[in-house]
């Protein structure tokens, strides 16, 4: 056992990278689609969800992986949620201490991160049969490959559907019809259904660029 | 025409394969066969072709479309006076003037950028121009308010073509009907230029109303309580509306048209009026004291868009139900659905476009459990005898 793989070898590298692109939690396996479109309307929460989905999943891919060879086979799956539901107490309670409005606007989706379908994907497929460090690369890298849509939904819905970023008025007040002039935001955008559209955008975007993610 | 066709036959080389302009060729073939019907002959299977193709179904479709057309620039003149308060001294040809000059620009636009899309697509996928969008193009304008900003009907009409159309397949493909999804785009994202009061009567240069005269339509009135309109008016079309919607004249006449050429479906235009009459016939027997449900089934087929869309949308064959027995019950619930969201919903004023997208999704599974009750029924049939 002389030769130690490098920690940041080609394959952890991998690890971390593919959820961005190739095997991307939403776009490719459409996983966590709900939350996606729910917490999607404005920008700030979207990252904070996508943080804290990024934190719960890097800590409970670890700890699985620490725990896999003691976990009996038969009782696997609760022992996964017991984990996961610990590390989605502490997040919540780490919202509401440090950015409470948001933890408001998030609601029962921080709660949800439980039933999140990538969280038990990624501990079932990955953590329970590999070592605590890349399964910390496998949870980040999926973590991240779901911010990363959620981030750039969030984007445009924001943009489009409230005429900000962040928060932040980016539209002139005048140039709205109430206002005398010819704008006005697109109330469809702020509506779940025009996010599903929006991640369609993206899957459609992404494949017609990787074209070995088309299946027949 | 003969110096149409030399065009078309002197720049066909150029657009071969091989030629200086091949990647063009979708754009040359679509205006070609637009204008003369194609030499091109089938190399295998069915020999024996209609001239009646795609093409021209489309240009029936869009002639039959034509009254409901020029009435609709004629009240959007005729509402513009009215709200001037000037009927008595503006003549007829001001008023069609006024809204020709309206409505123009939002067809224009609508063809422009449908076109525009429907072309690109084509070129890259390397496939014919989808002549689908002949109709949409006539049909967005006429379902919008005369006010609705150019920008937010290009907009729409982008969205119908790209979403409503493109990402199934393209033409024949769609699940819904395109210009009822452009409409219903802009009925959600910007519910303020698309409802309500002020949308319907091009007001420009008019400080104030007259008094006496409002901006509502039949229909809001009606939700408001109000069920004393002109039923005549109503009939005519010389209500505040969409453009092309107000007259059930002007409709008619396009029905009898699509009715005699075959191409719209008597069953669905009945059906859907049976079922709207059902319906208002219900509501009139549990009505109580609300004057709205009370309204006489018969004048709930003129007012708002029913008309136009039992005859122009509902009909569309591509996102109707295909079957014979199918079609009774797509029209029939379209109808039943119609006056039950317009009366009982009081947010959505009119109901036929939601009904309309409702039955559309819903008719593959009409016609999936008509053909399985047709099988089922033949295979009784066919024990019975063995």
């Amino acid at each position: 056992m002389s030769d130690r793989e490098p920690l940041f070898s080609k394959k952890n590298l991998g690890l971390l990278s593919n959820p961005l692109n190739s095997s991307n939690p939403i776009t490719v396996q459409v996983l966590g689609i709900c939350s996606a479109l729910a917490v999607t309307a404005q920008l700030k929460p979207a990252v904070v969800m996508s943080i804290s989905v990024i934190a719960v999943l890097a800590f409970a891919n670890v700890i699985i992986s620490l725990l896999r060879n003691t976990i009996p086979n038969r009782i696997r799956i609760i022992v996964q949620l017991v984990v996961i539901a610990a590390l989605v107490i502490l997040v919540d309670q780490v919202l509401k201490a440090f950015v409470y409005d948001v933890s408001k606007q998030l609601s029962v989706f921080v709660g949800l991160i439980i039933t999140n379908c990538i969280l038990m994907g990624r501990l079932e497929a990955f953590a329970l049969g590999n070592k605590p460090w890349p399964s910390f690369l496998d949870g980040l890298g999926n973590g991240a490959g779901y911010g990363a849509i959620l981030v750039i939904v969030g984007f445009f819905r924001e943009l489009l559907g409230s005429g900000s970023i962040f928060g932040f008025k980016l539209i002139p007040e005048s140039w709205y019809i109430v206002n005398g002039g010819f704008y006005s935001n697109n109330g469809m955008m702020i509506l779940p259904p025009m996010a599903l559209i929006t991640v369609g955008v993206i899957i459609w975007v992404q494949r017609s660029k990787n074209r070995k993610l088309i299946e027949d | 025409m003969k110096a149409i066709r030399n065009f078309f036959e002197k720049t066909k080389p150029h657009v071969q394969k091989g030629g200086k302009y091949h990647w063009l060729h979708s754009t040359h073939d679509a205006f070609f066969t637009f204008a003369f019907v194609s030499k091109e002959t089938s190399k295998s299977g069915t020999h024996i072709h209609d001239f009646i193709d795609l093409k021209r179904t489309m240009s029936i479709v869009v002639l039959a479309l034509v009254p409901a057309l020029l009435f609709g620039m004629y009240n959007v003149g005729y509402q513009h006076f009215g709200a001037l308060g000037q009927l008595g001294t503006a003549g007829f040809w001001d008023m069609f003037l006024f809204g020709l000059l309206k409505v123009l620009p939002i067809v224009i636009v609508s063809y422009v950028v449908g076109l525009g899309i429907e072309f690109i697509f084509a070129q890259f996928r390397g496939h014919e121009v989808n002549e689908g969008f002949l109709v949409s193009g006539i049909l967005i304008p006429l379902v919008m308010p005369v006010n609705t900003p150019l920008w937010m009907i290009a907009i729409a009409v982008a969205f119908s073509v790209i979403f409503g159309k493109e990402v199934f397949g393209g033409t024949g493909m769609n699940i819904w009907n395109p210009a009822l999804v452009a409409r219903a785009f802009l009925f959600f994202a910007y519910p303020g230029q698309m409802s309500g009061d002020a949308v319907w009567i091009s007001a420009s240069g008019v400080e104030t109303m007259v008094d006496g005269f409002t901006g509502a339509t039949p229909m809001a009135m009606a939700a408001a309580g109000n069920t004393d309109f002109n039923v005549w008016n109503a009939f005519i079309g010389l209500i505040p509306g969409s453009i092309g919607e107000t007259s059930t004249v002007a409709i008619l006449i396009g029905a009898v048209i699509l009715l005699i050429t075959g191409i719209g479906s008597w069953k669905i235009m009945l059906s859907t009026v049976l079922g709207g009459a059902a319906m208002g016939l219900l509501l009139n027997a549990f009505a109580g004291d609300n004057v709205y449900m009370a309204l006489p089934f018969w004048q709930h087929l003129i007012i708002g868009g029913f008309a136009f869309g039992a005859i122009f949308m509902a009909t569309d064959p591509v996102s109707a139900a295909q079957t014979e027995k199918g079609k009774w019950i797509y029209g029939f619930l379209i109808g039943i659905f119609a006056i039950l969201i317009r009366v009982v919903n009081p947010a959505y004023p009119e109901g036929m476009m939601l009904a309309i997208l409702l039955m559309n999704t819903f008719a593959p599974l009409i016609d999936h459990y008509v053909l399985e009750g047709n099988i089922k029924r033949r295979l009784k049939r066919a024990k019975v005898n063995a």
